[in-house]
């Protein structure tokens, strides 16, 4: 760490700029990393994080600005030019190729060859050998890659930057999709490199990781650089403070509501081996918290209720009248809405603008002799929008260019259109960042305010504590304790996910 | 741990290992299937395997379908189509022709060299426009298609080459033979060994696997994507260029329709050898044996006593069974693979 201090920084960034068009995506990036250091990189969403790590990768090509490696002014014009120079990126989601073997994705494009241009299997197959022993991975080197966990993916990028010799490992969000184990091996192997004298920049939505993993952090907010701290002398609120520019009183904004009749009752639901018996209601101006580990089956449910998927035994009922399972559009009617969990995959259509995005559920109603104009759509999606304050340029704005915070807006936005009764909404802030977060949260709030049930999934635990006025808990597709606001704390939440409802009794029996 | 069970384990077995992938190979099954073919079709009439005439069909009738269907099955594995082969086929073979009328004293490989670099050239101009104007390849090769069997058409008009046109010796390549073997499948064997090195042996060959597997994982592995789009491509013209060379040998009559319809031949020959019609899978092996099946079977459905009228249908069954028997073996692998991860969790 001392010797760190006298070299020259290991990737070095001043007054880097980008802009796509009219939209400008970076202001000002600067970033200083040293050898030996990990070195997170925080800000909300849309704050240009993503376009300095690209810019690093040799993805685009910055506008303005400079950029040092040890030292040297370089200017990368592809990926292959920043691999080259030994810088790696492991993207959230990691881009390999499934119809090949495991060995073949670490050497793609540099597999070290022998006469006539033949490439030397043997020798990369003790290579990988090597690098998986030095990594601590158990996987077999001649599988494809198809199959994979999210974490065997970026096992192998790591191990891609590891054998490229990589000076610079820079990881976006790669905790994004893992479980707690997987984390844990991450961060084991993360520093290792560090320890080997490499840069890393790591960067992440959870405070609690980049605390645990990092040596210094650098926050940006709006395209533009705000400061670098080392993280022994900073803590969480300030940070969050400097990311949004402003302090967060209250998180989780909570307004009083009038608690009025029964909107959603579930009852005896259960689709065997994916959740058993599962009953509560939803009553108008109530939020319910679902709460459970990741795979306690609560999507499941959900999407059972809206009809996505079928189920065995049980009743869903909206406003006291049944709703026939498995047909989403009844549930529609009856006045169901669900946000889903993966906004990308199935809330939206990423190459449609955002009027054709906030109109989608409405078509029906805004149609005349069955026909759709681009003005009949825009102007059923212009309130939403505004009410939303969703930041696109226009209403012809793709989506998929949005950040997660607008992207989720305009999901919400296509579900409010339909006027629902009860609103679903599984991880209503993944991804999104703290500004944003409470933005939906007093959404939320001011919905059931309005009369409005909201049933919310949720695995942030201080947010099912602060927004709900009633934590459902299931553990493995059963429910294990309904709790009211009052008596909800982070232990009897967590324990009610963790153990089986009748689990003490066993043992003492 | 597990790793050092399989060092240990390998040498030794490495041979057997070898012999048990290559039977369970997507390509052992089509040549079983091919044997089986061969086998009905001399039972009912023996005349199919064991006449002269027969036996050296057996070899020739392939032997240009295989060059076509290995340049095609190297663009599919990029995910791209090549559909104007059959037309580059159909120019460069007129080609031939002309050469020899029209230059009568250029030595016979100077004509074949001309006619492949006319192909490749052909072939260039597909690559060119899919991998720089970044249009399918259905939709430019379609266009291509069309305008090469148009230029086609207009330079040919009603005329028609003979074999009288052509010299002796030229002609002899497609009735010679070494050790019973016609000379032309020899040529078509060793272009096909050639490809298949390149394909699984060298950065380039590989990279055409992994571009087909994920063209946008490609891009950020920094591949150099539009080199080996084009490069795939102007193999398939030349390759398709070098069969209108070898049709003209063998054929001694060549018209403005030389070639109609081999592009479909050669796709399906491809799939029903395992290529994946979406990339990154299957190898040039197969896609020759396709060739022999489909070539084999056209042939031998007569001799069985299937109807005319069948046959065409027997061949579309084949292909939608072969692209259906992958996509159910590649989904059941994925489960498995699945399953396996979900286990060990």
């Amino acid at each position: 760490m001392k010797r760190s201090q006298t070299h020259a920084p290991a990737l070095e960034l001043r007054g880097v700029a980008k802009a796509f068009g009219q939209v400008v995506a970076l202001r000002d990036g600067q970033l200083t990393l040293q050898p030996g250091s990990i070195h997170a990189l925080v800000g909300e969403n849309g704050a240009g994080k993503s376009t300095v790590v690209k810019i690093i990768a040799g993805l685009y090509r910055r506008d303005a600005g400079e950029i040092r490696l040890n030292g040297e002014l370089v200017d990368f014009t592809s990926t292959a030019e920043a691999k080259q120079a030994g810088i790696a990126v492991i993207y959230q989601e990691p881009t390999l190729f499934p119809d090949l073997s495991v060995t073949e994705n670490i050497f793609m494009g540099r597999q070290p060859v022998g006469t006539f241009g033949r490439i030397d299997r043997s020798r990369m197959r003790s290579e990988v050998e090597s690098l998986f022993s030095q990594l601590g991975v158990a996987m077999d080197p001649d599988r494809t890659a198809d199959g994979l966990s999210i974490a065997d993916q970026q096992m192998i990028e790591i191990a891609k930057a590891v054998s490229l010799d990589a000076q610079v490992l820079i990881m976006d969000e790669p905790t994004a999709a893992l479980s707690g184990v997987e984390v844990e091996r991450l961060f084991a192997v993360a520093r290792s490199l560090r320890d080997e004298g490499r840069a890393l920049v790591f960067i992440s939505h959870r405070f609690d990781e980049v605390f645990d993993l990092c040596d210094t952090i650098t926050v940006m907010r709006d395209g533009s650089y705000v400061s670098t701290t080392a993280t022994a002398d900073t803590n969480p609120e300030k940070i969050v403070a400097e990311m949004v520019g402003r302090e967060i009183t209250e998180l989780f904004p909570k307004l009083e509501a009038e608690i009025g009749a029964p909107l959603l009752e579930v009852e005896g639901l259960t689709s065997p081996g994916i959740f058993n018996d599962i009953s509560f209601t939803v009553r108008a101006g109530e939020i319910v918290g679902l709460a459970g580990l990741v795979g306690a089956g609560r999507s499941e449910v959900a999407r059972a209720i809206f009809g996505v998927d079928g189920y065995r035994t049980g009743t869903v009922k909206v406003d006291g009248k049944r709703v026939a399972p498995g047909k989403p559009t009844a549930a529609m009617r009856a006045g169901l809405a669900l946000v889903p969990e993966d906004r990308r995959k199935q809330g939206l259509v990423l190459e449609e603008s955002v009027a054709r995005n906030t109109a989608a559920a409405i078509l029906d109603s805004i149609s005349k002799l069955g026909l759709i104009t681009t003005g009949a759509e825009n102007r059923a999606a212009r309130p939403w929008s505004e009410q939303l304050e969703v930041k696109a340029n226009a209403m012809t704005t793709l989506v998929g260019t949005l950040s997660g915070g607008n992207q989720q807006k305009v999901v919400l936005a296509k579900w409010l259109a339909t006027n629902p009764k009860v609103l679903i909404i599984d991880e209503p802030t993944r991804g999104i960042d703290v500004g944003t977060k409470s933005e939906v949260h007093r959404l939320l709030s001011t919905l059931a305010q309005q009369g409005m049930g909201v049933l919310m999934i949720s695995s942030e635990l201080p947010e099912v504590l602060g927004m709900a006025d009633r934590v459902v808990v299931m553990r493995e597709g059963r429910i294990t304790a309904t709790i009211d606001r009052e008596q909800a704390t982070q232990e009897n939440v967590m324990h009610a996910a963790t153990h089986g409802a009748n689990e003490e009794t066993e043992h003492a029996a | 741990m597990s790793t050092a069970q399989v060092m240990s384990t390998e040498p030794q077995n490495g041979f057997v290992r070898g012999l048990r992938k290559l039977a369970s190979a997507r390509e052992a099954s089509i040549l079983l299937a091919l044997a089986i073919v061969v086998l009905i079709a001399t039972l009912r009439n023996s005349n199919f395997l064991f006449s002269p005439d027969g036996y050296r069909d057996l070899w020739l009738t392939p032997s240009l379908l295989l060059l076509v269907a290995v340049g095609q099955a190297v663009v599919l594995i990029t995910r791209n189509v090549d559909l104007s082969v059959g037309s580059v086929l159909g120019l460069s073979a007129y080609l031939t022709g002309r050469l020899f009328i029209d230059m009568p004293g250029l030595p016979v490989i100077v004509v074949m060299l001309i006619a492949v670099v006319f192909g490749a050239l052909l072939g260039f101009v597909n690559g060119a426009l899919v991998a720089f104007a970044r249009v399918p390849a259905l939709v430019i090769t379609l266009g291509t298609m069309y305008a090469y069997r148009g230029i086609n058409v207009l330079w040919t008009g009603s005329d028609r080459i003979n074999a009288s046109d052509m010299p002796k010796e030229f002609l002899g390549l497609g009735t010679a033979q070494i050790f019973t073997i016609p000379v032309l499948t020899i040529i078509s064997v060793v272009v096909l060994i050639a490809v298949a090195w390149w394909l699984r042996n060298t950065r380039a060959g590989r990279e055409n696997y992994a571009i087909g597997s994920d063209p946008a994982a490609a891009e950020l592995y920094g591949l150099p994507v539009t080199r080996r789009v084009l490069t795939a491509f102007v193999l398939s013209g030349a390759l398709a260029g070098f069969a209108g060379v070898l049709y003209a040998a063998r054929y001694g009559t060549i018209n403005s329709q030389a070639g109609f319809g081999w592009e479909l031949d050669a796709v399906g020959a491809a799939v029903i050898g395992g290529v994946a019609i979406f990339g990154g899978v299957g190898t040039v092996w197969g896609a020759a044996i396709g060739a022999f099946l489909l070539m084999t079977i056209n042939r031998a459905l007569p001799v069985v006593g299937v109807p005319d009228f069948w046959q065409r249908a027997v061949v579309g069954v084949l292909i939608i069974g072969a692209i259906v028997l992958d996509r159910v073996l590649s989904l059941r692998q994925h489960r498995k693979l699945i399953e396996e991860r979900e286990v060990a969790q």
